[in-house]
Formats: structure tokens, C-alpha cells, sequence
């Protein structure tokens, strides 16, 4: 297991460097003169070199590496162009909305998808499958940027039981959850499907019904638990669709997160900003990816010595 | 039952890429504006009915397809080329550029899906190209890594080894031996990463990032029409019902594919 975790942290040291190093590269895709972008065309050429020294402009490519480098170490990612604020301050007050929705869509995930996907496989080819599957292609086809208005649409505005939009109690997060849940929900219960059909052919399940195990022991006890460990793999790794979808939801809800804080500071040119909120996201999806995959080894000794 | 299952989707498609191509020669008029006709719901005159600033809606739609193939083509033409070629060269070569290449690709796989086209777009500007600059450079990767996979152990088979030791040189063997063999499960990929482009290229227009007005995407229409959901639905069902129609179809078009070419070890 110590080796494993060994290299497994060594890979995630590197692609997190790399991805930083992609972050600290946007700026310099700017067309043009980057300072010029973001003071816009009525700066003075004082207050263009005082930004271009501020941000370490002047200097050559890899000094500011370096520079960018070291100051994130010590947790410096500079000021909000817009509001002069420390980034850094700003991303902490904006970071729990984000993991809140993201978690509740993740709820709404498997909420939807467990028993799509269980039923889906038990009565294969049935109704109630062909039903599930149609979810499925459903739920991966429809943007949620047009979800998340005609949920507000029907549930908001014609029927008027949930809030539009905004943070506020817990009524207001289920619409933004719904809309975020329902891509990864629809890819879920695919593979619980698939799952499940495979663990479902295995020998100890035959031996289990042998036996005269009851059909739902059989289920709970033998086949889901074995199922479980593919699946909480795919979950982790999707993660990811759910982060990037979070910014979309959060537009559209106008829920305080850093998905919303991405666009508006894209809007104001804020690029210290808009690199922070993207390295932010990006590496929380590393890590839940790393976690994931420590997780799967530790669970299934199998993965340990393959590597 | 199967049949008809690959003909409703096929037609759908067919039907709205056409539209795209021929829009250039058809009558419409999607920039027109007529006041008049501001918020005019569907009639038998418009089927679809006018937008906010009176521009008939089915002739934006059809303008939003040309943006959607347009965008679609162009990606995965690029992440298409680029993706195979890394990817096959990753896995015949191995050792050191494996090792770089692997790494490059983990990086790029790092960044949650659309966010990184969000940061590339934002940063470079709106506009059509810099949105196909910014699908593509998410989009390559899964090309490269189902390549990769795929040539590993194409690498191993009898055919190949032959040709080695019969001293075919590399770009011949790769061009010959083994990308006819990826063909395929390249394919399917490709199918799905339609319906993916054509989600992206409209979520970028949602939020302001892809083509700009009064140049018309499905993205952008749909953000339009949620300003006046209450007075005008139409505008906000029109580009909706269609985009989802279309990624439906290309999904379906691409599990009917995908049992068709009957391709192991692919999980989505």
C-alpha cells in the first residue's frame, strides 16, 4: 500500500504542477498587450507599467514562473484587479457555495441513479429498463443550461413553489441540484447497470441463490457490494463534469460560488481572478481524483499490485 | 425495432445539416429586425414566431446549425489528427516520450470538463475560431488516450510483428498495419464527441464566450429567451427542444454504432 500511495502522490505532484504551470500560461494568450486588456483602451502609461510591475509583467518568463511559483506556496495569489481585495480572501468566502451545490448534485446523483440503474439490470429488457435507459439518454443529451430554465419555468414561476434563484435556506438549493445532478445521475445509472448485470453473472452469486439465499440478500449483500467499488471510481472521476457544470448552474441560479465569481471576473477582465478560480476548481477535481483512486486501492488490494 | 431507431435520428440530423449547408442560398432574413413583430408568439405566417427585437425565429435556428456543424467539424477534425497522431505515437515509441506524453496528456485531462475551454475562450476573446481553438484543445485528449490504448496492444499483434521483421519502416506500419485498425473505436468516439462539441459550443455562447451578435447559436438564443420566459416561452423553447433533439439523435445514432461495430472495453 506505501508504495502505491508513494507513486500514486508522485503522478499527482506532476500533473498538479503542470496544470498550474497551464493556469500561470493563460495570461500571456491574451491578444495583445495583457495590461492593455485589462485597464481597457483609457489607461495612462504610468498606471500600464505600474500594473505590468505589479503582476511581475517585466519580467522574463521563467522569473515569473518562479514568481507565481512561490508566491502560491505561501497561499499569495495577489489582489482582485476589481475590488483590490486579496484573492485569496475573496476564493475562501466563495468556496463553500460551491461545494454545497456540488455535493447536493452529487446526492441527487445517486439518489436517481441507484435505483434506475438496480431495477434496470434486475428486470433487464422489461419496460421498467427500456424506461431507465431512455432517462438515461435523456439526462446526458439535455444541456443543463436549458434544464435549469424550464425547471425554473414550471417550478418557480408557473407553480411558484421554489425560489428563482439566489442562496438562500435550503429550499433555494434544490432546482440548482437538480439541474447539476441529472447529466452525472443519467451516466450513473448506466453504469449501475452495467454493473451490476456483470456482477450478476458471477459464480457466488449463482452459489448464493444455490444456497436459498433470499433474493434481496442476494442483491444487498452479495451483488451491490461488489458492484460498489466501480462505481464509486466513476463517481470520483466525474467529479469532474459536475465541477465544470457548476459554473453553468450557477450562472443560471445565481448561486454566490466560484463558478458565478469565474464569469463575472471574466467579464471585468479581472484575469488574476478569473486564473485563481480556474486553479481552484482544477485542483480540487486532482484531489478528488487522487482520493478516489487511494480509496479504490485501499478497498480493493487487486489495484495495489497492478501498479 | 432497430431500424427505426437509427432512421427517426438519421432523418433529424440530415435534415437540420442540410438546412446548414444550403442556409447561404435559402430565403431567410435572421438579422432582420421588424419591430412590429417584437415577441410575436409561433403563427402560420412564422411557424416558430419572432424574438425580442422581431427577428424571425426558425431562420435563426437554422443560422445556430450552421455555428453548431461549423464549430463540431472543425474540432473534431483537430482533436481528431491531433489526438491520433500523439496517441499512436506515444504507444509505438514508448519509453521517454510515452512518458512525457502521458504526463502531458494527464494535465490536460486534470481540467474539469468545459472549464477549460471557459478560461481559453474568456481569455482569448469571443468569436467562432478562438471557441474551435478552445474545444479543441479539451478535446484532443480523449482521442490520444483511446489511440494510445488502442495501439498498445495493436503493437503485439502477429500482423505487426511481421512487418517489423520485415523491415517495413515505421510511418508505413502505422499508416498501414495499424490506424485502419483504430478506425472504429475512433469512430464511435468521434460520434459521441459531436453531441459533447455541440453542448460545449452552446454552453460557451450561454455564457457569453462563443460567437457574438448578432451572429446566432443555439447557446445564445437560449440565453436570450430566459430574460422573457413568462411573456415569449417560444424563444426559450425553440433552440431548446432543437438542441436537445439533436444531441439526442447523435447519441442515439452513436449507441446504435457502438453495437453495431460491437467495441469491447468502452465504458460511457
Amino acid at each position: 500500500m506505501l508504495s502505491f500511495l508513494f507513486s500514486r502522490l508522485l503522478s499527482t505532484l506532476t500533473v498538479v504542477l503542470g496544470v498550474i504551470t497551464l493556469i500561470f500560461l493563460l495570461i500571456h494568450m491574451v491578444p495583445g498587450d495583457p495590461v492593455q486588456a485589462m485597464l481597457g483602451e483609457t489607461a495612462t502609461p504610468t498606471d500600464l507599467e505600474s500594473l505590468r510591475q505589479a503582476l511581475g509583467l517585466d519580467q522574463p518568463l521563467l522569473t515569473q514562473w518562479w514568481l507565481y511559483m512561490s508566491n502560491l506556496l505561501q497561499g499569495n495569489l495577489g489582489d482582485s484587479l476589481y475590488s483590490k481585495e486579496p484573492i485569496i480572501d475573496i476564493l475562501i468566502e466563495r468556496f463553500p457555495a460551491t461545494l454545497e451545490l456540488a455535493l447536493a448534485g452529487l446526492l441527487v446523483a445517486v439518489l436517481l441513479a441507484l435505483p434506475l440503474g438496480s431495477i434496470a439490470a434486475l428486470r433487464k429488457d422489461s419496460i421498467y429498463d427500456n424506461g431507465a435507459m431512455m432517462f438515461s439518454l435523456l439526462g446526458v443529451s439535455i444541456p443543463n443550461f436549458w434544464l435549469g430554465p424550464m425547471l425554473i419555468l414550471l417550478f418557480s414561476l408557473t407553480l411558484g413553489w421554489l425560489p428563482v434563484s439566489g442562496r438562500e435556506g435550503p429550499l433555494s438549493l434544490v432546482l440548482p441540484a437538480i439541474t447539476l445532478g441529472t447529466a452525472l445521475a443519467a451516466i450513473l445509472a448506466r453504469m449501475v447497470r452495467a454493473t451490476l448485470l456483470e456482477v450478476l453473472n458471477e459464480d457466488y452469486i449463482r452459489t448464493a441463490r444455490a444456497k436459498g439465499l433470499r433474493e434481496s440478500a442476494i442483491i444487498i449483500h452479495h451483488a451491490l457490494r461488489n458492484a460498489s467499488l466501480p462505481i464509486i471510481t466513476i463517481l470520483g472521476l466525474q467529479l469532474g463534469t459536475l465541477l465544470g457544470g457548476a459554473v453553468i448552474t450557477e450562472i443560471i441560479f445565481a448561486w454566490p460560488g466560484i463558478g458565478q465569481l469565474t464569469i463575472e471576473s471574466i467579464e471585468r477582465r479581472d484575469y488574476p481572478l478569473v486564473q485563481a478560480c480556474i486553479l481552484v476548481i482544477s485542483l480540487s477535481y486532482v484531489l478528488v481524483n487522487t482520493l478516489t483512486d487511494i480509496l479504490y486501492a485501499w478497498l480493493d488490494p487487486r489495484v495495489r499490485y497492478s501498479v | 425495432m432497430f431500424k427505426t431507431q437509427i432512421i427517426i435520428p438519421l432523418i433529424i440530423l440530415l435534415l437540420w445539416l442540410v438546412l446548414a449547408i444550403l442556409s447561404p442560398w435559402l430565403p431567410l432574413d435572421p438579422n432582420h429586425i421588424i419591430l412590429p413583430n417584437i415577441l410575436q408568439p409561433p403563427s402560420s405566417i412564422e411557424w416558430l414566431g419572432y424574438d425580442d427585437l422581431g427577428r424571425p425565429i426558425l431562420d435563426r435556428l437554422i443560422m445556430g446549425a450552421r455555428t453548431s456543424f461549423f464549430v463540431s467539424f472543425w474540432v473534431i477534425f483537430v482533436s481528431l489528427t491531433v489526438g491520433t497522431l500523439v496517441g499512436a505515437l506515444s504507444a509505438w515509441f514508448g519509453g521517454y516520450i510515452d512518458f512525457i506524453f502521458v504526463r502531458i496528456m494527464d494535465i490536460f485531462l486534470a481540467f474539469p470538463g468545459i472549464l477549460l475551454a471557459i478560461a481559453l475562450s474568456a481569455i482569448m476573446g469571443p468569436g467562432i475560431e478562438n471557441v474551435v481553438f478552445a474545444l479543441s484543445v479539451v478535446g484532443w485528449v480523449g482521442f490520444a488516450r483511446l489511440t494510445r490504448a488502442q495501439t498498445l496492444s495493436l503493437k503485439r499483434r502477429e500482423h505487426v510483428i511481421a512487418a517489423i521483421a520485415l523491415g517495413v519502416k515505421t510511418p508505413r506500419i502505422l499508416r498501414y498495419h495499424i490506424i485502419p485498425l483504430l478506425l472504429a473505436p475512433l469512430i464511435i468516439e468521434a460520434t459521441f464527441g459531436i453531441a459533447g462539441i455541440v453542448i460545449a459550443e452552446a454552453g460557451l455562447s450561454f455564457l457569453g464566450l462563443g460567437v457574438q451578435p448578432p451572429a446566432a447559436s443555439w447557446g445564445s438564443m437560449i440565453r436570450d429567451g430566459t430574460s422573457y420566459m413568462l411573456v415569449a416561452p417560444h424563444m426559450v423553447l425553440a433552440p431548446g427542444f432543437t438542441l436537445l433533439l439533436v444531441v439526442l439523435s447523435v447519441n442515439i445514432l452513436g449507441d446504435k454504432l457502438r453495437d453495431l461495430l460491437d467495441v469491447k472495453n468502452h465504458n460511457t
